[in-house]
């Protein structure tokens, strides 16, 4: 766009604001209603978790490296245990692979929930969020029965997960699950083919395929794009391979409208994938001793784990100098590249009414970009 | 196509919007219901202080550094524990309940309470007990399976029952490296294992030691404060095992045979400890080769006191020679240790017996102290009929005369009486001399029993009978002399009031009988102070039974310079008291002399 002319607008969206997800503000240069220029600011919640995870055994990382992420903390939880169990060649128990497949995907749903009623609220619709955020409770309910913390499950631990399964709990995982897929139907009504909806996000924040694999963005707002590609089912972790699931394709206009129902579709995906997971789930043990949590050492090496998070694709660089503690590890957040680069280059010229939406649609999670 | 799908969904229809109004909110409830938490919530800590030993391991493990450990001075701590108790910050905390799975006795748990509610700072930091617990099977508890901990050891390989009790070799097998730094690795750290031992190992260190394979630098820890450390890795009885953290839900670490394998794979001490090249200019006279004068004696001559050990026998070792069995201690752990020991200038006089070839006082005025470590040598007899005369031994003397190489004859039929180690000493090596048969006598029940579980098991796998709560009242005798059976009546336990445990009282009513032909009574063993002549006995302070030699905080008795240590002191009566005793008496002694100087 043009130059930025002294009588010029000047915005600040956030760090507190509806439209941003998390502790991080956009500068905005707007003419009128339109956009000139956008700029991230992030510093809000830097906690340099990457260096306090060097001062850290292995195993007191856990409790520390979920708090990257707060609407989905399970994936960094697992990443850290993959990375270790790669490291150190360690054979997870079969049931705690279905125990972490069931937390990853419902942190998947309950993340879909949030974002359902994010975007929802950045057009306008708030029966919306109220609707999402009380289902994701259902969820969250299971979670602190599961692991027992509602937000921060700290499940996940070295070769499996901390405690098996409570009594009863997968059908009532299940029923949860039926109540979810009775509610999209409400959803679908109230919200996905609501004409506001429908009017204010089509052709908005339009991501092409050639911009999105440019800027490296992944996850459902890649696929959203038009390029079908989920790290589940190309490069499979854990055991995503026995799962029958597939990854919808049908819309590839890269706008706000294909980054919703993109999610939608998945949604019912995550659904199908839970059921089989305890369809199929073997008795047994859920974790391996590790003898002695001060003393555990991982084999020096390096390795690069990543999974599919409901932002994209989630990756920890982890190296091992063979002590008791890790001599660095990097976290790959999908956040940096959708929400600081590809916002400056796609929010430009559009209306200032339309910003907030896009960035939610976006799904930007600061703290996975300021680790 | 597009139109009408907008105002298909434009409404949720009547119906569906019905629904909605009887429906109960799931977040928010008005009024303010307060929500029941599942039962695995990670809420508020809860600490019960029956069960707490104040190890910091939670402390140690808190990522978020909320724990703190504050002393409580109105505990009185119990053996392998501290007046510690966590103190939790809960500006810090962070309920992730690690601290909970790594709680070695299950005392600590996060309870399903949530709310601290308070305008005071200092509400939000306190020390958790059992206030706020929400009951059994709430909270986020700690069980033994998915705790961070591995309640299970490396046991210790063992020969087949049934080939070792064939001779005397070695019972056990040894840790393989692999086995050994797998088991130090469970070592926590926490030390509380220290408190248990008489020296004061320093355990935790030379464990690490191991674990870093470094095991020069383990032996470097273990002569600190004892000289004999794989003897003491082979047959010591181990307390730090009793006070580790481990021990209270589980098996303790294999402290014991840990220390045993970091020593054996030193085969140079010397060039590990060193001889030490100081000179004092003093002597000490030390009586009684066993391992309290031996220890002595060794850190003596780290000092550069000369010391002179005077021993009535022809080897040396004390009770680890004589009496334990070979099949417990290898003759080459034993010589290496002991050679050692002299190399660092230790003079052992042998087949001199204070007493009849010197005398105590000439010892008096030849040396400038004397330390007596004269053991419990003499086996006790139960004076019941028939028990003077052939086919009846004491334990101490059988064993005795077994590990000097004598020839011993026992019969076919064999039966101990007493319950202690030596007793299990007594029936191991009677099966070893060629016995068919080995019944133990003990009066008591089988939990009463002082002899440790694993010398109780390994009895047992080799075929002893166990009799317990029998009582002999007589040996039978045929006309040839020869024991033909041993008349016995049962035990029955009462408690009396007051008594620290049941009384067996016999039921002479029923007398019963075992064809037997031999009697090995270990029913305990005195000292032996004939070296003493009269005068001293009344110099020197014993307690009322004249069983043990009274001494202060540095070993000495009542007679300047006079020293005293081991089994005619300690009643605890094991090699590792001794050790530690002698080491005392060695520190004391240095004291004495400067004092004198």
């Amino acid at each position: 766009m043009g130059k930025i002319r002294e009588f010029d607008f000047e915005y600040f969206i956030g760090p507190a604001h509806p439209g941003v997800t998390g502790n991080m503000s956009y500068h905005i240069w707007a003419e009128g209603d339109t956009i000139l220029k956008i700029e991230p600011n992030l510093g809000y919640l830097h906690r340099g978790f990457e260096k306090l995870v060097e001062q850290r055994h292995w195993i007191k990382n856990f409790p520390l490296i979920l708090r990257i992420c707060v609407p989905e903390p399970d994936v960094n939880e697992v990443l850290l245990a993959m990375a270790v169990e790669e490291l150190n060649e360690i054979d997870v128990p079969e049931r705690a692979q279905y125990i972490r497949i069931i937390v990853l995907e419902l942190a998947r749903l309950a993340a879909y929930l949030f974002y359902f009623g994010g975007v929802a609220g950045a057009i306008g619709l708030y029966t919306i969020p109220q609707w999402t955020i009380g289902d994701r409770d259902y969820i969250l309910d299971l979670f602190e029965e599961l692991t027992g913390g509602r937000v921060y499950h700290i499940y996940q631990t070295i070769g499996g997960v901390r405690r098996d399964t409570p009594e009863g709990f997968e059908e009532r995982v299940l029923k949860v699950l039926d109540y979810l897929e009775e509610r999209l139907k409400d959803y679908d009504k109230l919200f996905f083919e609501h004409p506001l909806f429908l009017k204010r996000t089509k052709g908005i924040g339009i991501v092409d395929k050639d911009t999105a694999l440019r800027f490296s963005v992944t996850g459902p707002n890649l696929r959203a794009a038009g390029v079908n590609y989920d790290v589940r089912k190309q490069e499979p972790y854990l055991i995503y391979d026995r799962f029958d699931f597939d990854v919808p394709d049908i819309y590839r206009d890269g706008d706000v409208y294909s980054r919703a129902m993109q999610r939608r579709l998945e949604f019912a995906e995550s659904i199908r994938i839970i059921r089989q997971a305890i369809d199929k789930m073997p008795g047994g043990a859920v974790n391996i001793k590790i003898r002695n949590p001060f003393e555990y050492r991982v084999r020096a090496g390096s390795t690069y784990v990543k999974l599919e998070s409901s932002k994209g694709e989630y990756g920890f660089y982890v190296v091992s100098d063979g002590g008791v503690l890790p001599y660095r590890l990097h976290v790959r957040g999908p956040s940096f590249s959708h929400g600081l680069q590809l916002v400056r280059h796609i929010a430009e010229g559009t209306n200032i009414a339309d910003i907030s939406m896009i960035l939610f649609s976006l799904d930007v999670c600061p703290p996975d970009a300021e680790r | 196509m597009q139109k009408g799908r907008c105002v298909m969904g434009m409404n949720l229809k009547f119906f569906d919007a019905l629904k909605f109004l009887v429906r109960k909110p799931h977040t928010v409830r008005v009024p303010y219901e307060k929500k029941e938490p599942a039962k695995r919530y990670r809420g508020i800590h809860v600490n019960d202080w029956e069960k707490c030993i104040g190890c910091g391991n939670c402390a140690k493990i808190c990522t978020c550094q909320a724990i703190e450990m504050v002393e409580i001075p109105t505990l009185t701590p119990k053996m392998g524990a501290t007046n510690l108790r966590p103190q939790v910050d809960y500006g810090r905390c962070s309920f992730c309940g690690q601290c909970v799975d790594v709680c070695p006795t299950g005392s600590l748990k996060l309870s399903t309470e949530y709310e601290i509610i308070s305008s005071d700072i200092n509400d939000f930091k306190f020390i958790p007990n059992l206030n706020r617990d929400s009951g059994p099977g709430t909270g986020w508890e700690s069980d033994i399976e998915s705790s961070l901990l591995d309640f299970k050891r490396v046991e210790m390989p063992e020969r087949d029952p049934k080939e070792r009790k064939k001779d005397f070799d070695w019972v056990l097998k040894g840790f393989s490296e692999e086995e050994a730094v797998f088991e130090a690795v469970r070592c926590l750290g926490c030390a509380l294992c220290v408190q248990g031992c008489p020296t004061g190992m320093y355990i935790p260190e030379y464990i690490n030691a191991i674990f870093n394979k470094d095991y020069e630098k383990s032996v470097e820890w273990m002569f600190i404060n004892n000289p004999l450390p794989e003897v003491c890795g082979t047959i010591c009885t181990h307390r730090c095992e009793d006070a580790c953290v481990y021990h209270n839900r589980g098996q303790a670490v294999q402290i014991r045979y840990l220390k045993g394998f970091a020593a054996g794979k030193v085969d140079d001490y010397e060039k590990v400890v060193g001889i030490s090249k100081k000179k004092a200019d003093k002597k000490v006279a030390l009586i009684g080769a066993g391992p309290a004068s031996l220890s002595c004696a060794f850190y003596l001559r780290r000092e550069g006191v000369d010391a002179v050990i005077y021993e009535a026998q022809k080897v040396a070792g004390g009770m680890l020679k004589l009496g334990i069995p070979r099949y417990r201690l290898p003759d080459s752990i034993l010589s290496k240790e002991i050679d050692f020991i002299k190399k660092q200038g230790v003079e052992i006089k042998f087949g001199i017996r204070v007493g009849v070839d010197v005398t105590f006082e000439q010892l008096l005025k030849m040396y400038d102290a004397v330390f007596i470590g004269t053991g419990y040598h003499v086996g006790s007899r139960m004076g019941i009929p028939g028990d003077e005369g052939e086919g009846v031994f004491d334990a101490a003397t059988l064993l005795r005369d077994v590990n000097l190489g004598k020839e011993v004859k026992i019969g076919k039929k064999v039966l101990v009486i007493g319950g202690g180690d030596v007793a299990m000493d007594a029936t191991r090596t009677a099966l070893r001399l060629g016995a068919e048969e080995v019944i133990l006598s003990y009066r008591r029940r089988y939990v009463d029993m002082p002899a440790s579980d694993e010398e109780k098991h390994e009895a047992e796998a080799e075929g002893v009978k166990f009799m317990t709560q029998t009582l002999p009242v007589e040996i039978v005798r045929d006309k040839n002399g020869r024991i033909t059976k041993v008349k016995y009546v049962e035990t029955e336990m009462v408690h009396e009031e007051g008594a620290r445990r049941p009384k067996p009282v016999p039921k002479m009513d029923n007398v019963m009988e075992w064809e037997i032909d031999t009697v090995i009574m270990a029913i305990g063993q005195k000292p032996d102070w004939s070296f003493l002549p009269d005068e001293w006995k009344n110099k020197i302070k014993f307690d009322r039974r004249m069983n043990h030699i009274i001494v202060n905080d540095d070993m000495m008795t009542d007679v300047e310079g006079v020293f005293a240590g081991g089994d005619i002191v300690n009643p605890r009566a094991d090699a590792i008291s001794a050790i530690a005793d002698g080491r005392k008496a060695a520190l004391g002694i240095i004291k004495y002399l400067e004092i004198r100087k």
